[in-house]
């Protein structure tokens, strides 16, 4: 712990409640997309797979905009905002998740090249959060130690059909490779040490974005490499995301996911 | 698990599932093993006609006559069909869930319904009928599915309605036939109609809170319940008088209940919800004969079933196109899961082979 680290026993609850948001968003926005799969899907197995990993990334969501809900009701002095209110009434620039779970879900391969992707940072940041036995913020813990088991299915999910189809047929394996090519050039933004997670990680609350990036490309190399497919090397990077600058398809899922608690405002559901 | 928190007397069946009929076939008493060692039913046919009479059930390895098998595979892939065909009208609404919870149990429903058709199909092939043969069937349009799932879902209060209605008639055609005389459809059914009795409660959950809601929100209940009345009612099949393969399948034990009787206990067991939930049903004929106890209600209209059975209903060809399609684009995949499971049979016989040598 750097001597700077060590003078801050306290986090702004600010920083915890974006924080929180983006994790949230994350998992809210890539649920949307894998809803999407659900009777499109290669075969029936699967129509339950992509469901079940959905229905696991929507419960980490509403969990953690619960709690950024909470959180940030603790220095507006308003009521919480609910996990309906902060999913259905903020707008494009107020959503904090990654490009990467914004991408349409192209085909079959680009959505496993994206969960291969996803589960693994995923599994990296919550197995963290939920270690930090003497953190100081039980809840988000709490949060990550439910989360880390599902997603321990999700990334074995993933990686069995990376070697499947990267290890299938030729067509499989180009569509696989064709796959990671579109998903890399989102890689980076994941592992953004962004302001707030810096705060947040200096009081040791969660690890540094960027510390995780070391395990999840281990992961990785060893999965592709094993699937006879190479990891990209992209020359783009997304960014953005954290702050509110997304990609243009962002706009176009928010207003299909929020047009009727919109249109019919203080109703309820 | 999921929902299921409102307060409409829950004590209340709400659906068929849960009035007892789904226990009464899990205590089935199986004598089978009596009945096959007695000697004197040693003609294959004797000793299936000897189970059917004594209510055992057929097993898969034991002699059928061909048309019981025919009957069986006709209505398991029908029903298989169903389920899969039916998460396309409620998958509509996966993105557009007005809630994160009702999103959460909209998924984990159609998540279920993709579950339910792999038991019936699973069930299908213990009668020598592959997934792929019967898949194959119903995108060329030699199987059918259910002609309820012809109609569209317009607006969330229809995710609702499909719960209450089609759920709810759908149970009431299920819960008999966990007593099918075919073992394993009667055991897929118990737990189809379990999980299906979860999908009709959280339907009803739906409306009821569009129902205490606001005027715009009650007008899309009202709606809802408008356009699927009709349908759900058509979902019991033909009048008995024009059922043509009813009597047979009676005789085999695949039947308990004619079409018009289910029928018939489908509305006398839902009015009363209707009422409940401040909906009126679209039949000014409906009125309750105090003497025999039951709803009368009006005339279906056949000709509407006919049509939309063969082919022209408002989504027919969207459903087939999207299932065709579905199928197709996943070709490549499938064909890679069996070339790379190929290569490590290949890979692991390889290694054995080392390891002797």
């Amino acid at each position: 712990m750097s001597p700077e680290a060590a003078v801050t026993t306290q986090v702004r609850p600010q920083a915890l409640a974006r924080y929180c948001l983006a994790l949230g968003d994350d998992a809210l926005i890539l649920t949307q997309r894998l809803g999407e799969w659900m009777s499109r899907a290669p075969q029936i197995e699967e129509d339950m797979a992509l469901g079940n990993i959905a229905l696991d990334l929507l419960g980490q969501a509403r969990a953690l905009l619960t709690y950024a809900g909470e959180v940030e009701a603790t220095y507006t002095g308003e009521p919480a905002r609910s996990e309906d209110d902060l999913a259905f009434f903020r707008d494009e620039r107020e959503f904090r998740c990654v490009h990467l779970v914004e991408q349409p879900r192209g085909d079959f391969a680009f959505s496993i090249a994206r969960q291969l992707v996803f589960s693994t940072y995923q599994y990296a940041l919550y197995s963290r959060l939920s270690r930090l036995a003497t953190s100081p913020d039980p809840t988000l813990a709490g949060i990550a130690a439910k989360a880390v088991k599902e997603v321990d299915y999700h990334r074995d999910h993933a990686e069995q059909w990376t070697l499947r189809l990267g290890d299938g047929t030729q067509e499989s394996h180009r569509r696989m490779q064709a796959g990671l090519d579109e998903v890399w050039p989102y890689v980076d933004e994941l592992f953004t040490d962004t302001e707030d997670a810096a705060e947040l990680a200096s009081a040791g609350v969660v690890p540094l974005p960027s510390s995780l990036r070391e395990e999840c490309e281990r992961r990785w190399t060893a999965v592709i490499e094993q699937a006879t497919l190479q990891v990209p090397e992209p020359t783009r990077r997304s960014r953005g995301g954290r702050e509110g600058i997304h990609s243009e398809h962002l706009g176009y899922v928010l207003a299909e996911m929020q047009h009727i608690p919109r249109s019919y405002p203080g109703s309820t559901w | 698990m999921y929902g299921n928190d409102f307060s409409t007397e829950p004590s209340e069946p709400l659906n068929a599932a849960e009035t007892g009929g789904v226990e009464q076939a899990m205590a089935h008493e199986d004598r089978r093993a009596q009945l096959l060692s007695e000697a004197e039913v040693a003609d294959r046919q004797e000793q299936f006609d000897a189970l059917i009479a004594a209510d055992q059930r057929i097993e898969p390895r034991d002699w059928m006559p061909e048309a019981y098998r025919k009957t069986l595979v006709r209505q398991i892939a029908q029903h298989a069909h169903s389920e899969i065909i039916g998460m396309q009208p409620e998958g509509n609404w996966i993105t557009r869930a007005p809630s994160l919870r009702r999103k959460a149990i909209l998924i984990a429903k159609v998540q279920d319904e993709a579950g339910h058709g792999l038991y019936l199909y699973s069930a299908a092939e213990t009668l020598g009928a592959g997934r792929d043969e019967l898949l194959d069937a119903l995108h060329s349009g030699k199987q059918k599915y259910s002609t309820i799932f012809n109609y569209p879902t317009l607006t969330w209060a229809d995710v609702g309605a499909i719960g209450w209605l089609v759920d709810g008639a759908a149970i009431m055609n299920q819960v008999p036939l966990c007593r099918c005389s075919y073992g394993p459809y009667a055991r897929a059914m118990i737990r189809v109609c379990k999980e299906e009795s979860f999908h009709q409660r959280q339907g009803f959950e739906i409306l009821w809170a569009l129902s205490r809601g606001t005027s715009e929100q009650k007008a899309m209940a009202q709606d809802a319940a408008n356009r699927w009345w009709w349908p759900a009612l058509m979902m019991f099949g033909p009048p008995d008088a024009e059922s043509s393969h009813s009597e047979q399948s009676m005789a085999w034990g695949i039947k308990r209940f004619s079409n018009d009787e289910l029928r018939q206990r489908f509305v006398d067991m839902t009015v009363p919800q209707a009422q409940k939930l401040g909906l009126t049903l679209p039949d000014p004929d409906l009125r309750y004969d105090e003497e025999s106890a039951h709803w009368r209600f009006g005339e279906i209209d056949w000709s509407e079933f006919k049509r939309v059975l063969s082919g022209d209903g408002p989504c027919n060809a969207q459903r087939i196109a999207h299932r065709r399609k579905a199928h197709e684009d996943g070709a490549w995949v499938r064909e890679a899961a069996s070339a790379y499971a190929a290569k490590q049979a290949k890979r692991t016989a390889q290694a054995r082979e080392e390891a002797v040598a």
